[in-house]
């Protein structure tokens, strides 16, 4: 056995940064929510999403954008969907038309990933969708 | 010297095309998702622990350290109290500026020979400030990363998220320190290229070591802002790792795996190679001992008793001798 110089010291420093550095491994644990998976609200009503849900999935910020310039760049206002249906290009107007319930469908998966886009500080959230 | 730089650029493109490779063509998801992070922790986990213990249990034979100011000594010569520490708080001192603000760094300086054959030297401070930005925007980017791995996701982190992209400028939002760090890296290996001194001395490693970062920020950077992944499905996988009840995402797309795959590289390569000088810095005795040799003896913990005969024990076996010879002796034995 060799022997360890200022093993107190030593010894100590490195428990604790392994105890850090593991805690999401007991931390998720004590807490029991590890498998905690958030239920997102969506009412269906035989409805779509504008594009594919998995396309919604990733990607629906680049949507957002989209929307966004052409609406304060080129002054369109009028989306074509892949299906021919057209609609109005407006976060408040059209997503939280269907999304009713943005606290429970935005928010909380923006919640469970640590996000919170700052639109609401000027776009309205129309009174059926604050709940 | 431009072989060196061509190994760590070969070896590079070849860790990215592992990934691309495993699951692009032969569809490994489950080993590149599950066995290569629990394989490269565990690692890191057992380099980490190796490293220090072997530090810690090898002796140090005389204090050494590197100063830069005044030892004490006597009352009326100014010493200085942080530079060439005498107490344990004068130690402390001099390492939380080293850890949290890099100090050292700060004195490198340019020579130059002037004409009239003067040595110039000037205080430069881009190293100091191109490897401040890295580090700390390195820190944050790891620190963000907290939010896949907590639930809930702790107040701090979030609010790092907010703090990060602040500028809110393009969708998604862009990081600030995603942009910093990646500057800061390029300067930091340009500089070993550009810079002839500096290229001199620079193995394959240390261009590795920085390619390395690069190719985890700008893999990083492509899985948030091009070949977008669905997070919500991520945060699944992550969360099912660290509470080991595996989960294979259904990500599509390598640009995510090859993220995974140079951050779980990187974490097996740390404890062996020069990055481990995070841990090291803490344990390097040329920052952390007080500059007391004078004052107080130190002992090498290697020495072994050595046999040794003093004079007394010599003059004792000698002094009738030495007495009828005519030579002086120490100790006259008083019956005589
Ligand atoms: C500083 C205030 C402000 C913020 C913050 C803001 N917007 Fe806007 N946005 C506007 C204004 C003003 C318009 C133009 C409205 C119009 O012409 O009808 C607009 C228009 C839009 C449109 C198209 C028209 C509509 O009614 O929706 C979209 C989509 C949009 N913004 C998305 C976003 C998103 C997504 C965010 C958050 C990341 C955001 N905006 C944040 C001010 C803002
Ligand atoms: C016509 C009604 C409708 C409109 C308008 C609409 N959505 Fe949807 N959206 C849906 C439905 C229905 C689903 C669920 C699809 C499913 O589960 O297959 C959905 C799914 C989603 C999802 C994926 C949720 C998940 O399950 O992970 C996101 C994100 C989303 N929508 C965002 C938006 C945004 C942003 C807008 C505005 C640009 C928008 N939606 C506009 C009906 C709509
Ligand atoms: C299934 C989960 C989920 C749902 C539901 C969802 N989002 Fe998102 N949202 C995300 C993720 C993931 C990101 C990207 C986070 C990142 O890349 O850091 C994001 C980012 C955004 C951004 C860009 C923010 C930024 O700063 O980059 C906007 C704007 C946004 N979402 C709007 C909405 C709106 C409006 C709704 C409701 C109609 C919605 N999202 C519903 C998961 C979701």
């Amino acid at each position: 056995m060799k022997r360890v110089y200022d093993g107190k010291k030593i010894i100590t420093g490195l428990v604790l940064f392994l105890a850090a550095f593991t805690s999401p491994f007991w931390y998720n644990t004590v807490f029991g929510t590890f498998d905690y998976v958030p239920e997102l609200k969506v009412e269906k009503n035989g409805k779509e999403c504008v594009k594919r849900t998995s396309y919604m999935k990733t990607n629906h910020m680049v949507l957002l954008r989209f929307w966004r310039d052409e609406v304060v760049r080129s002054g369109k206002r009028i989306y074509k969907k892949e299906d021919g249906t057209e609609i109005e290009m407006s976060l408040s107007g059209t997503c939280l038309k269907c999304h009713k319930n943005k606290e429970e469908f935005c928010d909380r998966c923006h919640g469970y990933l640590g996000k919170a886009p700052r639109c609401w500080s000027c776009h309205n959230v129309p009174r059926e969708a604050k709940k | 010297m431009v072989e060196r730089l061509a190994y760590a650029f070969l070896f590079t493109i070849f860790l990215i095309l592992v990934p691309l490779i495993g699951v692009g063509i032969l569809n490994l998801q489950k080993v590149f998702s599950i066995f290569v992070p629990y394989l490269a922790f565990l690692i890191f986990l057992f380099g980490l622990v190796y490293r220090v213990l072997s530090w810690a249990t090898s002796p140090q034979p005389f204090k050494i350290p590197l100063v830069a100011g005044q030892q004490r000594s006597l009352k009326w010569i100014k010493s200085s109290y942080i530079e060439s520490p005498y107490t344990k708080t004068g130690v402390f001192l001099r390492m939380l500026l080293e850890i949290i603000f890099f100090r050292s760094l700060l004195r490198e300086e340019k020579v130059e020979t002037h004409p009239k054959k003067w040595l110039l030297f000037t205080s430069k401070k881009a190293l100091w400030l191109g490897s401040i930005i890295f580090h700390y925007s390195l820190l944050v980017i790891a620190l963000r990363h907290l939010k896949l791995f907590f639930e809930p996701v702790p107040s701090f982190v979030s609010l790092l998220h907010r703090a990060d992209s602040l500028f809110e400028i393009f969708l998604p939002t862009v990081y600030i320190t995603d942009i910093l760090a990646l500057l800061a890296l390029l300067f930091l290996f340009f500089r070993r290229i550009l810079v002839r001194q500096v290229m001199y001395v620079s193995y394959a490693t240390d261009y590795f070591a920085l390619l390395l970062i690069i190719s985890v920020i700008l893999s990083g950077a492509l899985v948030r802002y091009f070949f977008r992944v669905d997070l919500f499905d991520v945060k699944r996988f992550t969360l099912g790792l660290v509470s080991f009840r595996p989960y294979v995402p259904e990500v599509v797309g390598s640009a995510f795996y090859v993220h995974l795959f140079l951050v779980s590289f990187l974490f097996a390569y740390f404890p062996f190679s020069k990055l481990i000088h995070a841990g090291g810095i803490f344990l390097s005795p040329t920052r952390n001992l007080e500059n007391t040799s004078r004052e107080k003896r130190y002992i090498n913990p290697w020495n072994y008793p050595v046999k040794v005969r003093s004079y007394e024990e010599w003059e004792d076996e000698f002094r009738e001798m030495m007495r009828e010879a005519g030579i002086p002796v120490e100790k006259e034995e008083k019956e005589s």
